[in-house]
């Protein structure tokens, strides 16, 4: 029986975040975010004018019932930036909780760690829960972790690229090494990757582009929830260990007497 | 320092042309297959062989747009601050000599700020600050003016104005300037006098580095493009390219736009020397999109609702709307001030937001916030 997902004392059923970019439209959107389940869902804040909320924009495509508004603050380039940006989201009523994106180069969209560092520290003494999206890289998961945010979010790939988890070695790592939730953010383009990264051991994905990229953004939601759950379910179950070569189907070493035991311990 | 010029330079006409012309069929469908693409690989997209593959190559440029910015359309309208020029370009409608006898007109901050009431009030949030090149009438100082205001309006303000020194972007990035377009028209050096006649536009190395200097200061947005008609478009779209590359290595905090400017009304006095087809432009359109799958690509009222509305799904991700080339156009003045060239696209922000709807993809007013601020930007900036 799986625990839930615990973020900063909060409990979540899903272990399924979607990204609200990118949609054809609010319907199409809140289609994607019904059927996949998910408890967390992530909003640009350039993107919504949060003193005007508008009847066709991404706001109304979220139920605040169901879903936790985490306002992120992709754009920002600096520490600044996205500190200014995810205290005026608090002042307009959000919660709290900020995914923190600070992507100083606009092709890729890859996070810079010393300005992310920064914003974090900052963020978390003035009272914000932080979950913040960063390179796949082992030491600033624990840096960050030390400073005391709720998650860390590494990527997979590049934003948007749909390349699957590129950098898996270095999330094995960060997964091994955290005390904290782990999300695989970013570069995630089919279920089968969803998959992967949870039976890592990952404790949560993220995933947009993927959604809202399909002809069928309901179906490839519900597609998403469905292999984000079977990853889940074999992690706990227990994946057998990856092995490079074949196993000798008799013990080498059973001429020492006792029980065959694996040399590797 | 190495500037694109030095870059330019090791790719003169006649070597583009050769590299188009060596193109094969089977050059085309390397380049459609290819994840990253080279040079080669656009040159073979310039190619006259590339329209035989229209169909794959439009489905491919859709994807990669999809799969970069979505289903989705971003909204801006161009402010016109003044309509006084002491350039002489040949093409265009405010030129000192056009022979156009309408009143020339700068907006006063009251005014500007009754333009800017008046787009917002349409849900605008993204504008395009213009003027001719005139200095004099419309210095600096007043620039930095009509960016203040606009910013009083918009979370998203940029600039198409005369070319400027570092510390002039610097001021201006200050004020919370986000985007700064400057159109080479053409990278054809003869072309290029021929038909900039006067004043300090007519100085191309000047114009040449200008959006790099305004990068360096700190300018988010870049956006750059030939005036399609002025010179041969497969050269001017193969230097675009080469622009855009150079200027993604050198100012890699800014993104780069292209935009697909093509001489269609025009003064009197001027005969287009190299008209453009439908044909011809989207497949410039569809090639930038291959080789340049992460730039913003940009489509003004230029263009007819027909054909824009095609383009939406082709690779197009940023449209204006609702336009007037009149300073006070929205707002203020009426027909006897001089506009720059007539639009093709008469269609409200409200239609034209609906035609974005029915052909599947999402308006999108605000993509910006008050929040980010140019002049904090680390980086040594």
């Amino acid at each position: 029986m799986d625990r839930p997902l615990e973020i900063a004392g909060r409990r979540f059923r899903s272990r399924l975040m979607i990204g609200t970019g990118k949609f054809p439209s609010a319907e199409a959107l809140r289609a994607a975010i019904e059927a996949s389940g998910a408890e967390i869902v992530t909003v640009a804040l350039r993107r919504v004018d949060l003193d005007r909320p508008d009847d066709e924009g991404i706001l109304s495509a979220i139920d605040r019932d169901k879903q936790l508004i985490l306002p992120n603050t992709s754009g920002a380039r600096s520490a600044d930036e996205a500190v200014r940006l995810a205290r005026l989201a608090r002042a307009a009523g959000l919660e709290p909780w900020i995914k923190l994106e600070v992507t100083p180069e606009p092709r890729y969209l890859l996070p810079d760690p010393v300005e992310t560092l920064k914003a974090a520290e900052i963020l978390v003494k003035d009272g914000f829960i932080v979950l913040p999206y960063i390179q796949a890289d082992p030491v600033l998961a624990k840096r960050l972790e030390e400073i005391g945010t709720a998650t860390v979010m590494p990527l997979g790939a590049p934003i948007g690229s749909n390349r699957g988890v590129q950098t898996r070695d270095m999330i094995r790592i960060i997964i091994e090494q955290s005390g904290i939730p782990v999300v695989v953010d970013a570069g995630l383009g089919a279920p089968s990757h969803a998959s992967e990264a949870m039976e890592m051991g990952a404790d949560a994905v993220l995933v947009n582009t993927a959604l809202s990229d399909a002809s069928d953004h309901a179906a490839m939601a519900r597609a998403f929830a469905l292999a984000t759950e079977a990853g889940r379910l074999a992690y706990l179950a227990g994946l057998g260990p990856l092995r490079g070569t074949a196993e000798a189907s008799s013990p080498l070493t059973g001429f020492l007497g006792g029980p065959p035991h694996d040399l590797r311990v | 320092m190495y500037t694109f010029a030095d870059e330019l330079d090791q790719w003169p006409a006649a070597r583009v042309l050769a590299l188009i012309e060596a193109a094969s069929p089977s050059d085309v469908d390397r380049a459609l297959r290819r994840r990253e693409r080279g040079p080669a690989d656009f040159a073979a997209l310039l190619s006259p062989h590339a329209p035989a593959r229209f169909e794959d190559l439009a489905r491919e440029a859709q994807r990669l747009t999809r799969k970069q910015f979505g289903r989705t359309i971003s909204l801006y309208a161009p402010i016109y601050v003044s309509n006084v020029c002491g350039a002489d370009c040949t093409y265009c409608g405010y030129a000192v000599r056009s022979g156009n006898r309408e009143k020339r007109v700068t907006l006063n901050p009251e005014q500007m700020r009754r333009e800017c009431g008046a787009l917002a009030a349409l849900g605008f949030q993204s504008v395009l600050l213009l003027t001719g090149e005139a200095r004099y009438a419309v210095p600096v100082d007043a620039i930095a003016e009509a960016v203040s205001v606009a910013r009083e309006f918009f979370p998203s303000v940029s600039i198409e104005v005369y070319s400027m020194d570092s510390a002039d972007y610097e001021r201006l990035c200050g004020l919370g300037l986000d985007g700064v377009t400057i159109y080479m028209e053409t990278y054809d050096r003869e072309v290029y006098g021929r038909v900039h006649l006067l004043g300090e536009k007519a100085n191309y190395d000047y114009r040449l580095d200008a959006i790099e200097r305004a990068g360096r200061a700190g300018a988010r947005k870049l956006n750059i493009a030939v005036l399609l008609g002025l010179g041969d478009w497969r050269v001017d779209a193969f230097h675009t390219a080469l622009h855009a590359r150079y200027l993604q290595r050198a100012c890699w905090q800014s993104s780069i736009a292209v935009s697909f400017p093509r001489l269609g009304h025009v003064p009197d006095r001027f005969h287009i020397p190299r008209l453009v087809s439908d044909a011809e432009f989207v497949q410039y359109l569809l090639a930038m999109r291959l080789y340049l799958p992460e730039a913003p690509l940009v489509l003004s009222t230029r263009e007819a609702p027909a054909l824009r509305d095609r383009l939406v799904a082709l690779g197009i991700t940023h449209m204006s709307a609702g336009s007037s080339t009149r300073p006070g156009g929205y707002a203020t003045h009426g027909e006897d001030v001089l506009q720059q060239f007539a639009l093709e696209d008469h269609r409200s922000p409200a239609e034209v937001e609906s035609a974005i709807r029915r052909a599947g993809y999402d308006p999108v007013w605000k993509d910006f916030d008050r929040a980010f601020d140019t002049a904090a930007a680390p980086g040594g900036r």
